[in-house]
């Protein structure tokens, strides 16, 4: 990646909640830890050194588990909190000098947010508030019911467009926040555990709407999640953060095949590896085709595995999108990749 | 050991004389101001002659057809409008009607007073805690202090008549409106507010696209309330001069007249009761998007 598809740049980033945060800062700078800090100060340490470039036209997860400090990292975005040190850039802008003014042009223009649990506004009906990021900007009511409407279409409530928000299901309710984030063409969305809300059948259809979606309009997109199945369905990359720090921030499948510490390795322990994993990932490099099967580079384990059952001894050959050989992968490889990595310890049961 | 079991208070003469400079300085205060203060209500005392004549002049058929129109529109309910019609038809029946027209007049423009002057303060004291703490301390006092202690200085600034009445009325009546004004919009949603802040509402779309709307059954609640702490008031206002029910209601006490008192005093009880149904149910109105099912 060059520099040049860097859209976000988060430098150096603190966040101390509490009073004499300025105090509380040169603590933390000198590696106090969040326990000691609190005790001490009676300060909680939000955010401690975050640095993360989130590319453009990707989908930048942000993992953690609640406290981790995720949803405070991503309300710095729009400075919906203020931090307590650090830069934020977007498109090479410093957000934090932006003033007053021209902050609220900035969150109408460039960037919008998805919220947890919602945030419609009930007094007003599905149509005002998809439409309601245009409204604020004093578009024509005209042409922002327009837009408002061609959203609604879009992630399928065509026809609820004079329901308010509580005479619809919290899926229903998610799509309606979807459009009106979508609604302002803003370049950024933001979405904070967007869809933790849902049952596990609506959330995996409002991820795949999603999807479908960014394939379409390339947004710069932060997605925050506590699931890592999420994060891995549908992250570009995967940031890690644990207690306001940030852990690892990489390749979704570099974090499953190297996770940097225990807590990741923790966190990865549950899923199901072969589902996840993909051939590029465990394969042996050559440009030699072999005597198996040939198989694209982004095939999961299982499949592989399916493929290889026929003839276990025979190595499948890799190949990338455009056709050119890239590894071949043995029976060998296969069992190895799906074993859990080293620095999990040693307490392996089954 | 006097002093344990005597209180050591101050000295009578130092007690009269600091009673006498209070008393001077206020008097002093209202003959050197009293006119321009005067001055300065006069509008109100004509907007409130005004509106009393209307609606003693005018023809009881129309009022009551008027009475009605408004109270199917702020209730939609048949049985709010065939009692008020009745109610107001049995007021009439028994001799009341001019003095029910007074203390509507008086009441309407106290409640008109008080939500103007009301709602801006309770938005204020919402957005700002160092507002609310200065305010709320003298609602309390308002609520509190009985209203013969504030009648005395009222009616040495402004003598006896509708206008220091009126202001009785408000001082008494004013309170709910400001407290839930208040209240209403800080129990709107943090998370909805949030929402707003990120597509950029200036504080102004927020207070009047999201806080006002979300907060409106509670500020609703506390326009309820004031109406029916100013009818409370309308005796006790009488001693001051402003006619109405309850004048009758006064002369009734002294003479001991119980048909007389109970005449009035329930006249002003069927007022509390439909303006309190007609706005109840206007407030449940406003509330519509909260009930589930599509209407």
């Amino acid at each position: 990646m060059s520099k040049n598809d860097v859209l976000i740049q988060v430098n150096q980033l603190y966040k101390i909640f509490g009073e004499n945060t300025n105090e509380a800062l040169e603590l933390v700078k000198n590696n106090m830890g969040k326990d000691e800090l609190l005790e001490k100060c009676n300060c909680v340490l939000g955010l401690n050194n975050i640095n993360l470039d989130i590319n453009k036209a990707k989908i930048q997860v942000v993992m953690g588990l609640s406290g981790s400090g995720k949803s405070t990292l991503i309300r710095h975005l729009n400075r919906l909190i203020e931090p307590t040190s650090g830069e934020i850039l977007v498109n090479n802008q410093d957000i934090l000098s932006l003033s007053q003014k021209k902050l609220i042009q900035f969150r109408q223009n460039n960037m919008s947010m998805v919220f947890q649990k919602f945030a419609l506004f009930p007094h007003k009906t599905v149509l005002q508030n998809v439409g309601y990021g245009l409204a604020v900007q004093n578009i024509p009511e005209k042409e922002w019911n327009e837009k408002a409407e061609k959203w609604i279409n879009r992630v399928g409530l065509d026809g609820y467009e004079t329901y308010f928000p509580g005479q619809l299901s919290g899926g229903m309710q998610q799509r309606v926040g979807l459009a009106r984030a979508l609604a302002t063409d803003a370049e950024i969305l933001l979405m904070d555990e967007a869809f933790s809300a849902l049952d596990p059948l609506i959330r995996s259809e409002m991820q795949n709407i999603l999807l479908d979606l960014q394939n379409e309009l390339h947004k710069t997109i932060i997605f925050i999640t506590h699931d890592l199945d999420e994060a891995l369905k549908i992250g570009d990359r995967i940031a890690i953060l644990r207690d306001g720090s940030m852990v690892q921030d990489s390749d979704p499948q570099e974090i499953i095949m190297h996770p940097a510490d225990d807590y990741v390795s923790d966190f990865i322990k549950d899923i199901n590896r072969a589902r996840v994993i993909q051939a590029k990932s465990i394969m042996t490099r050559t440009k030699v085709k072999s005597s198996g099967a040939t198989v694209k580079e982004d095939m999961v384990l299982e499949d592989i595995l399916q493929i290889m059952s026929d003839a276990p001894t025979k190595p499948v050959t890799i190949e990338d999108s455009k056709g050119k050989v890239t590894g071949k992968i043995e029976m060998d490889n296969l069992i190895e990749g799906m074993k859990r990595p080293k620095s999990q310890g040693t307490n392996i049961t089954g | 050991m006097d002093w344990f079991f005597n209180f050591p208070d101050m000295s009578r003469s130092d007690l009269r004389e600091f009673k006498k400079t209070v008393d001077f300085a206020f008097t002093d205060f209202s003959r050197s101001y009293g006119a321009e203060i005067e001055g300065f209500f006069e509008p109100l005392l004509m907007f409130l002659v005004w509106f009393e004549k209307f609606f003693i002049n005018t023809p009881w058929p129309l009022i009551i057809f008027g009475i009605l129109v408004l109270a199917w529109i702020g209730s939609r309910s048949i049985p709010v409008v065939i009692g008020t019609f009745l109610s107001f038809m049995l007021i009439g029946y028994f001799g009341m009607w001019e003095d029910t027209m007074s203390t509507l007049a008086i009441i309407l423009v106290a409640t008109f007073l008080c939500i103007s002057i009301g709602i801006p303060l309770g938005i204020a004291m919402a957005r700002n805690n160092k507002i609310q703490a200065v305010i709320v301390p003298v609602l309390d006092v308002m609520q509190t202090i009985p209203s013969f202690v504030y009648l005395i200085p009222v009616v040495m600034l402004l003598g006896i008549g509708k206008v220091p009445g009126l202001i009785a009325v408000c001082i008494y009546a004013i309170p709910p409106i400001v407290r839930l004004t208040n209240l209403g919009i800080r129990l709107v949603d943090k998370d909805v507010l949030e929402a707003a802040d990120s597509f950029g509402a200036n504080y102004w779309q927020k207070l009047f696209g999201v806080q006002m709307p979300l907060a409106l059954p509670t500020i609703f609640a506390g326009v309820n309330q004031t109406i029916m702490m100013a009818l409370a008031m309308v005796v006790i206002a009488s001693m001051i001069g402003v006619k109405g029910l309850g004048l009758p209601v006064l002369r009734a006490i002294s003479n001991q007249y119980l048909a007389l008192g109970l005449m009035n005093g329930l006249a002003i009880v069927v007022l509390a009761i439909i303006f309190d149904r007609v706005t109840q149910k206007f407030g449940l109105r406003m509330q519509k998007y909260r009930s589930e099912g599509k209407d």
